[in-house]
C-alpha cells in the first residue's frame, strides 16, 4: 500500500526529533521527514526543508507541518522550489497534534485530502472531556 | 543613474558595515516586539554576502542578486531570511541577463522584489513591517526620473520612523496588538539601512 508522507518542521531540532519518534511509535509505515533548527542553533531554512520534502516525497503526496510563523514562510519557499510539487500541501494545524492524527490518517492507506484534513481536525480537537 | 556590478557590489557592502554597525541596536529592537535575534540574524547573513561577493566574480546583475538571495536564505535564520531572500530573488529576475540597470530598470526590479515580499509575507502597507518602508521608496524611484540619494534616504528614514506609531499586524508583534505601539519595527529598520546605503552608494550625485 501507498502512504501520504509526512515533512514536520520546527525551530528547534529536538522537537521534531522527538516528534518524529513518538509518531512512529503508533504508526511506523509512513514516512516521516524532519527539518528542525539551522547549524543547531533555534531557526529554519528553507534547503533543510527542502531536503526533507525531497526525501520522502511520492506521488501519493506529502503533508508539511511546521511550529511558528518563521517557518512557513520557509516551508512554502522550499515547496516552491521542489520539482512535481502539485501534491504538497501545508497543513495549518498545531504541530503534534495534528501531524499525529495525520499519520494515523495516512497509515490507512487514506488520500492527501483526508490525510490533511485530518491533520487540521487538530486545531479543535477537545483534550480534556467536558464535566 | 546606472547600476553596474561594480556599483551594486559597493551597495552591498556599505549594507553589510551598515548592518554590523547597527546589530546590536536591531537586535533591541526586536526583543522589544519580536523575539530578538533580528541582528544577530541579519549580520550573520550580510557577513556571507560579503564575503561572497569578495571571492566570486559576476558578469551580470542578476547572478550577482540570485547569489545574493541564496546566501540570506541560508544564513538568516528566523522570518528575515526568507523575506529579503524572496527579495534579492525577484530582483534576480528582474535584471535577468543585464549588466547594467537604468533607474528606470532597477525601479521596476525593485517593485518586483516588493512584489515578492508582499505576497512572502502577506503583509501590506500600514501593517508595520518593512512593506512600509519598501513600498513609498520604490514609489518614489519609479515616479521621479532624477532623485538625490538624499532624498532617497530622508524619505526610507522618515518612513521608517513612522512605524513607531503603528500597530503591529504582522509577526511576533502583533501577539502584543496595541502595545507595539511606540516602538520601531526592527525590519523597517533594516530596510532603511538597505536604502540608505543604496543613497550612499550614489552620494555623488544623482541618481
Amino acid at each position: 500500500m501507498d502512504f501520504v508522507s509526512l515533512v514536520l518542521i520546527s525551530h528547534s531540532e529536538e522537537i521534531v526529533v522527538g516528534l518524529k519518534k513518538l509518531i512512529n511509535q503508533v504508526q511506523p509505515n509512513v514516512a516521516i521527514a524532519i527539518a528542525g533548527g539551522v547549524d543547531g542553533e533555534i531557526g529554519t531554512n528553507v534547503f533543510h526543508i527542502k531536503e526533507a520534502i525531497e526525501s520522502v516525497h511520492s506521488e501519493k503526496g506529502t503533508v508539511v507541518f511546521f511550529d511558528l510563523g518563521s517557518a512557513l514562510l520557509n516551508a512554502e519557499m522550499a515547496i516552491e522550489m521542489v520539482e512535481g510539487n502539485e501534491n504538497i500541501r501545508i497543513a495549518d494545524a498545531p504541530l503534534l497534534e495534528g501531524a499525529y492524527f495525520a499519520a494515523v490518517e495516512a497509515g490507512f492507506g487514506h488520500s492527501l485530502r483526508e490525510v490533511v484534513a485530518s491533520g487540521e481536525a487538530a486545531k479543535s480537537f477537545q483534550k480534556v472531556p467536558d464535566l | 543613474m546606472t547600476l553596474t556590478v561594480e556599483t551594486a557590489i559597493k551597495w552591498l557592502h556599505f549594507v553589510n558595515e551598515e548592518i554590523q554597525a547597527n546589530k546590536e541596536y536591531l537586535t533591541d529592537l526586536d526583543q522589544a516586539i519580536g523575539d530578538g535575534d533580528h541582528g544577530l540574524n541579519m549580520a550573520r547573513g550580510f557577513q556571507e554576502v560579503s564575503l561572497k561577493l569578495n571571492t566570486a566574480n559576476y558578469n551580470d546583475l542578476a547572478s550577482l542578486f540570485k547569489d545574493v538571495g541564496m546566501t540570506l536564505l541560508s544564513k538568516v535564520g528566523g522570518a528575515s531570511g526568507p523575506l529579503y531572500g524572496t527579495a534579492f530573488m525577484r530582483l534576480s529576475m528582474a535584471l535577468k541577463d543585464k549588466s547594467k540597470a537604468t533607474q528606470s530598470e532597477f525601479s521596476e526590479g525593485l517593485q518586483a522584489a516588493l512584489n515578492g515580499l508582499k505576497m512572502r509575507g502577506k503583509a501590506q502597507l500600514g501593517d508595520k513591517t518593512m512593506i512600509d518602508v519598501w513600498e513609498p521608496v520604490v514609489e518614489f524611484l519609479k515616479n521621479h526620473e532624477q532623485v538625490t540619494g538624499k532624498q532617497l534616504a530622508d524619505l526610507a528614514k522618515e518612513k521608517m520612523e513612522a512605524t513607531k506609531d503603528i500597530e503591529a499586524k504582522k509577526g511576533r508583534a502583533a501577539y502584543l496588538g496595541k502595545r507595539s505601539i511606540g516602538h520601531l519595527d526592527p525590519g523597517a529598520v533594516s530596510s532603511y539601512l538597505l536604502f540608505s546605503s543604496l543613497s550612499r552608494t550614489f552620494s555623488e550625485g544623482e541618481i
